[in-house]
């Protein structure tokens, strides 16, 4: 049984703001209780979650040498100007 | 500028500034506001500004080039913040953290470029049209009952099913890594930018807000729309096999 006042449609599009804690306080009730009610929006959800820290674990280290170099050399200049 | 992906849980080094406590440091959603960082650093110490270079000099590129039409312009951008950033430094307060300062230069360098070149895209334009794609849902509407069904209207027809309890070692897989970072890649430049910060950088959305000089609410429409896309590549990819 799914509650009929929050559709699944609307309930996709309110995971961001759930998760920022920024629904309002009746929206946010509705959106609790469809989620109890609801496995495919429960499943929905917790891959968000998942999605999210999978995302977390990405990292980009690629400082390339070169680049590096020259703003060294811009620290450089800076310190015997100043 | 290649994009390297590793697992940040194996390789991140310690957090520079956090095995020691100065006094005079503020903390700032985890960010270390350090005075004596900031002394460090005013008073010429070229390790302590390797150290900024590293931890920021990438990410810049990564938002500049969402400001500028071209690789060279975005590199052009960064070096011109390093150059205000060190100019600036007597004169900075240290009201914000010293990193949302250096974003709030990046980005003025960037319009100030974009004044100059008409090629460049100016950054509020981008995001004008990233968040006037209104229509375009998080999930797939065909995965929906449709509107003109008398009970069910709007509820799930093909509902996403649990992950299965292997899935945190898939996601930690290569060709999983590859893919998620493949998607990433491909999202709106401005929505690529805000979940980069968010989820990747681990900034707080109001520091996000303050750098990008976007709304909280836009904030968060771009930032669901980015992962909402992620997720659903990585749906494809998991229910596949």
């Amino acid at each position: 049984m799914v509650p009929a006042d929050m559709k699944c449609q609307e309930f996709v599009e309110l995971v961001t703001d759930y998760m920022e804690d920024s629904l309002p306080a009746a929206t946010r009730a509705d959106f609790k209780a469809h989620i109890l009610e609801c496995d495919g929006c429960g499943a929905h959800l917790d891959q968000m979650r998942q999605t999210m820290q999978a995302i977390g674990r990405l990292s980009e280290r690629d400082l390339e040498p070169e680049a590096l170099a020259r703003m060294l050399a811009l620290f450089s200049d800076w310190r015997t100007q100043a | 500028m290649a994009g390297v992906w590793v697992d940040a849980g194996e390789t991140t080094p310690p957090r520079t500034g956090e095995a020691k406590i100065d006094a005079g440091q503020v903390v700032d959603r985890g960010v270390l506001t350090d005075a004596a960082q900031l002394h460090r650093l005013r008073s010429g110490d070229t390790e302590e500004f390797e150290r900024l270079v590293v931890t920021h000099h990438a990410l810049m590129y990564r938002v500049a080039r969402a400001h500028v039409a071209s690789s060279a312009v975005a590199e052009d951008v960064v070096q011109d913040t390093w150059i205000a950033v060190l100019d600036g430094l007597t004169a900075f307060e240290g009201r914000s953290s010293l990193r949302t300062w250096i974003f709030q230069i990046l980005r003025n360098v960037a319009r100030r470029r974009g004044q100059r070149e008409a090629r460049v895209v100016p950054f509020s334009s981008l995001m004008a049209t990233e968040l006037g794609e209104r229509t375009l849902p998080s999930v797939d509407p065909e995965r929906f009952i449709p509107p003109s069904d008398h009970e069910w209207p709007g509820h799930w027809l093909w509902p996403p099913r649990q992950w299965e309890c292997g899935v945190e070692e898939r996601l930690l897989h290569a060709e999983t890594q590859a893919l998620m970072a493949a998607s990433i890649e491909e999202l709106p430049p401005v929505q690529r930018t805000v979940l980069w910060l968010r989820c990747i950088e681990g900034w707080a959305s109001e520091e996000v807000c303050l750098a990008l000089e976007i709304s909280a609410a836009n904030q968060r429409v771009l930032l669901h729309r980015a992962r909402s896309n992620v997720r659903g590549s990585l749906e494809a990819l998991l229910e596949e096999s």
